[in-house]
């Protein structure tokens, strides 16, 4: 028996082309958001209410990830934002190829936020770097508040935590949902993490998300 | 099943260090942090299926996963992390910071010789 020790990375090729990306995005001075949760929190119709609010003040494109279909990216054209579908045909993430197949097909020097909306998956798109700036996870009420303690991966990697359809969180309890829980949680893991709640569908809490995403893009334009 | 893709690249891998050694390798040993959210029986079934009538089929995969580990904010106290219960092993304290996961590593490859 001989043994070789080979001591490398293996996802190397996708780490390759993820630096190249990231280093194509940081040079054009753009920030780039890796938007990951379940199917159904609501990604497409936070960014469909983005992109109409922020009409003014910022250009968002959106590569928009799906098993089949290009329901998603037909919602985000219909904003009049540029979107490109990828469709993973069964595969449950987005890979860094992928991406900077994207990015080629976004007029990227128009826009200052380019959002990947990934597979609606909580786990696999977790372990797969992007050449993104930075990760949004993203969850709704009706998914339960003890998600962070049962995917940490996600939560412990992400920049910002968006809980989503606050406005199922009625007096009369339609959903039972502690989100003092979701946010310790989520600080327990990531102390770095910033929380929004949310709701896309009427509006609330979307001006504090706004700022954030209106500072770090800011943050991104003055990156040397 | 991110684990395809996971499989794919280590044939590759373990294909171009097969070519270059001239021999036939039998055992993979890999690592992996915790956050890699990697499933054994998955990623060696997924091996198999894809390895199937190369130079890396029946290629054993040896999978080790390293612990996540945390620093205590109260005590500064360096432990492993259960995500079942999580708190500092010496102080209970709740308040701790994650130390960097283990990244996907191809370690060691054997191969028969003679």
């Amino acid at each position: 028996m001989k043994k070789i020790n080979i001591g490398k990375k293996i996802l190397s090729e996708n780490e390759k082309c993820a630096i190249e990306n990231k280093s194509l995005l940081t040079k054009q001075k753009k920030l780039c958001l890796n938007m990951i949760s379940s199917p159904g929190s609501g990604k497409t119709t936070i960014l469909v209410r983005t992109i109409t609010e922020l009409n003014n003040k910022i250009k968002i494109g959106v590569i928009e990830g799906d098993i089949q279909t290009d329901i998603d990216a037909q919602r985000i054209r219909a904003t009049k934002a540029p979107a490109f579908q990828i469709n993973t045909e069964g595969a449950c993430h987005l890979s860094a190829a992928q991406i900077s197949r994207g990015l080629k097909n976004l007029p990227v020097n128009d826009l200052d936020l380019i959002i990947i909306e990934n597979v609606g998956n909580l786990v696999c798109p977790s372990a797969f770097e992007l050449g993104e700036t930075g990760k949004v996870v993203v969850l709704s009420v009706a998914e339960g508040d003890d998600k962070p303690a049962k995917y940490p991966g996600i939560f412990a990697k992400s920049k910002t935590l968006l809980i989503n359809k606050i406005d199922m969180l009625a007096s009369d309890g339609q959903v039972d949902f502690d989100i003092e829980r979701v946010k310790s949680d989520a600080s327990r893991l990531n102390k770095a993490i910033e929380i929004f709640p949310i709701s896309a569908k009427t509006g609330q809490g979307m001006a504090d998300w706004y700022d954030w995403l209106i500072r770090n893009v800011k943050q991104s334009r003055m990156q040397t | 099943m991110h684990e395809m893709m996971v499989a794919q690249s280590l044939l590759a891998q373990i294909s171009d260090e097969a070519s270059k050694q001239k021999a036939k390798p039998v055992l993979a040993k890999i690592s992996c942090g915790k956050l890699n959210a990697l499933n054994d029986e998955i990623l060696s079934f997924a091996f198999d299926a894809i390895a199937k009538d190369t130079l890396c089929q029946g290629v054993k995969l040896e999978i080790e996963h390293k612990p996540l580990q945390a620093k205590c904010k109260t005590c500064n106290h360096v432990f492993e992390i259960e995500f079942s219960k999580p708190q500092c092993e010496k102080c209970n304290g709740q308040e701790f910071e994650l130390l960097p996961d283990a990244p996907l590593i191809l370690e060691e490859i054997e191969f028969q010789t003679g």
